[in-house]
């Protein structure tokens, strides 16, 4: 019930946060928000780590992009295309890597997601070093124009919330619970007679299509898709947008994205307020650090908190006595 | 004289190339290797530590006057410190957990490393020049080579030999090898397993930091060095076998004929990673 409150709330928050904030910043956190809320699917669920995320992400970027901007097709064409093609290389990609187990997995999604980048990089349609630029937006089913930030600001919401509603009743589904069961006990979900090279593909394919949806928003949104998508330090990113919000838990990884980004995006703004503070000079480059201190939270989260943010505060809240008030 | 449509002359210092390439790749893997074997840690830092040792062997030179030959003994012995440090105050507290852990906590040690000497040092290269003993060149007769380059195949060589030499032939690589299959068994026979586990993982790092030294006058120092090199040296362990030294060794020599990316190459194809990427998977499922 206190759930249904506390999103009910936050859907209120995100529908009037465009008149106090930067549309163009709030889409990038929902991209983002939905992105890592994917990989959590795949990750904190069904207990998968994939080092190749960014190729979902970045390639229906892509996709969508020379769709939008070479093809001319609608937005709404491209971003389904988006979608189809992260969902293709999802499956591709699930196909060889759900073969095997922990780390081996990790690596080959690492090496083929590299293997795309590459491609990526080299081949003619992506424009190699400087990406897909000056991308046009179109407009929605040819009616609403969606050069005006406001209104695609509220398609990248809807779009964002039908994400998360599927993840979510993903989670809760049968599907989902035969996820679990794989996560915390692979060989009795065999023995239990499941196909879980199935499942696990499954999951592996939602979660890439999932991803290619933010993706391919992202790209539209902002009008550029770029290598820096495809690359592995995304993935790396993504991974600790799950991992500081709480892995396996479902509001976690959003308030993940949303602290990575905003610290990305006002790393800057600390910096010159730590300065004028403590008058430490050194705290002015900090906006030019961003790297080393996302790389400190990285420690420090699998250090000591493992079970992120929105974990540590569940555990919390379990651990203390209910008492009635009087 | 051709072979598959390319001059023979070219073809073989297309090789001997490699074969230098191959060298940086198969003393990183064999650090990971080793790592790997007895940690049960992918070391995704392995890059960023050898571009340290790189940096170091241009810091000393730059701030302390130190020569190539003092930074290629110190530059590794600093690295692998930095290594020991690392393991005791962090990687020690996750080997109980899932290994993925191990791997996010060397990825944030990498985020951190690489954003250091990139906030002093920025993107673009340090240039580097070669030891006055080491100048000039060979002429072979098929090619021109640089003398640095064959002494850096002669010096990963000598690592190479020297560490399974080490592994497989005296009693501290039976304690090592022993540890890797049965850690606990090991310690119930009264060896130090935890020490064991840290000069290891300070061992395998040094490796990094002297491939780097080596690597300075070939490459430019940049902080970017590392994170280029890293990806290849992965599909190198994983073709290799994991935890396995010979394996790394070999495919690093022999599988890696060209894949170098600032190498100026006759074979110029996009297909070297896809290629690369294939082999990886192949060799794993």
């Amino acid at each position: 019930m206190n759930k249904k409150i506390a999103y009910s709330i936050l859907l209120v928050a995100l529908l009037v946060a465009p008149f106090g904030m930067y549309p163009v910043l709030l889409m990038k956190l929902l991209c983002f928000a939905l992105f890592a809320c994917a990989f959590n699917l795949l990750l904190g669920f069904t207990g998968l780590l994939s080092f190749g995320h960014a190729a979902f992400f970045g390639g229906a970027g892509y996709v969508a992009g020379y769709a939008i901007q070479t093809l001319g097709l609608s937005f709404e064409v491209s971003i389904v295309l988006g979608v189809v093609a992260a969902a293709l290389i999802g499956l591709l990609m699930g196909l060889l890597a759900v073969r095997r187990q922990g780390i081996y997995f990790t690596m080959i999604t690492l090496a083929l997601a590299q293997m795309f980048y590459f491609v990526c990089l080299q081949a003619p349609i992506t424009g190699g070093e400087d990406g897909l630029q000056g991308l046009p937006r179109g407009k929605l089913f040819g009616l609403l124009d969606l050069s005006n930030d406001l209104s695609m600001y509220y398609v990248v919401l809807a779009l964002a919330v039908a994400g998360f509603a599927l993840i979510v009743r993903t989670v809760h589904s049968p599907f989902g619970q035969v996820l679990k069961a794989i996560k915390e006990n692979e060989p009795r979900a065999i023995s239990l007679g499941y196909d879980v090279d199935k499942y696990k593909l499954l999951a592996f394919v939602l979660s890439a299509a999932l991803a290619g949806l933010a993706g391919a928003v992202k790209t539209t949104a902002l009008g550029l898709a770029s290598l820096t998508d495809v690359e592995w330090t995304m993935s790396g990113l993504v991974i600790l947008m799950t991992l500081v919000g709480g892995l396996g838990t479902i509001s976690g990884p959003i308030v993940g994205a949303v602290l990575v980004i905003g610290l990305e995006n006002r790393l800057g703004d600390i910096g010159e307020w730590l300065a004028n503070t403590t008058s430490v000079e050194w705290f002015r480059t900090l906006g030019d650090s961003v790297s080393i201190v996302i790389g400190f939270i990285f420690v420090i989260c699998v250090l000591l908190f493992r079970r992120g943010i929105v974990g540590e505060a569940v555990a919390w809240l379990a651990k203390k006595p209910i008492r009635k008030p009087s | 004289m051709e072979i598959f449509g390319i001059p023979l002359q070219a073809l073989l210092s297309q090789l001997l190339l490699g074969l230098v390439n191959g060298s940086f790749y198969a003393m990183l893997s064999l650090g990971l290797a080793v790592i790997f074997g007895l940690l049960n840690v992918i070391n995704f830092a392995h890059g960023a530590l050898y571009m340290m040792g790189a940096f170091f062997a241009w810091m000393g030179l730059t701030y302390f006057g130190l020569g190539y030959w003092e930074m290629l003994l110190l530059g590794p012995l600093v690295v692998g410190l930095f290594g020991i440090i690392i393991e005791r105050t962090m990687l020690r507290w996750l080997y109980k957990l899932d290994h993925l852990y191990g791997l996010l906590l060397t990825f944030g040690i990498t985020l951190i490393v690489e954003g250091v000497f990139r906030s002093i040092y920025g993107v673009s290269g340090q240039p580097y020049s070669v030891p006055d003993a080491l100048a000039g060149a060979t002429d072979l007769g098929f090619m021109i080579l640089p003398n640095y380059r064959a002494w850096v195949v002669f010096a990963s060589l000598a690592v190479c030999l020297a560490t399974w030499f080490v592994i497989e032939k005296t009693k501290l690589g039976a304690y090592l090898r022993a540890g890797t299959e049965n850690p606990k068994l090991v310690e119930a026979f009264g060896i130090n397993v935890p020490l064991m586990v840290t000069l290891t993982y300070g061992f395998g790092v040094a490796l990094a930091g002297f491939a780097g030294v080596l690597a300075a006058p070939v490459i430019q120092v940049s902080p970017l060095m590392g994170s280029n090199l890293i990806i290849v040296v992965f599909a190198v362990v994983v073709i290799g076998g994991m935890g396995s030294i010979m394996g790394s060794i070999v495919t690093a020599s022999v599988g890696d004929r060209g894949v170098h990316r600032n190498g100026n190459r006759v074979v110029d194809t996009p297909g070297r990673l896809v290629r690369q990427g294939k082999m990886m998977k192949r060799s794993v499922a």
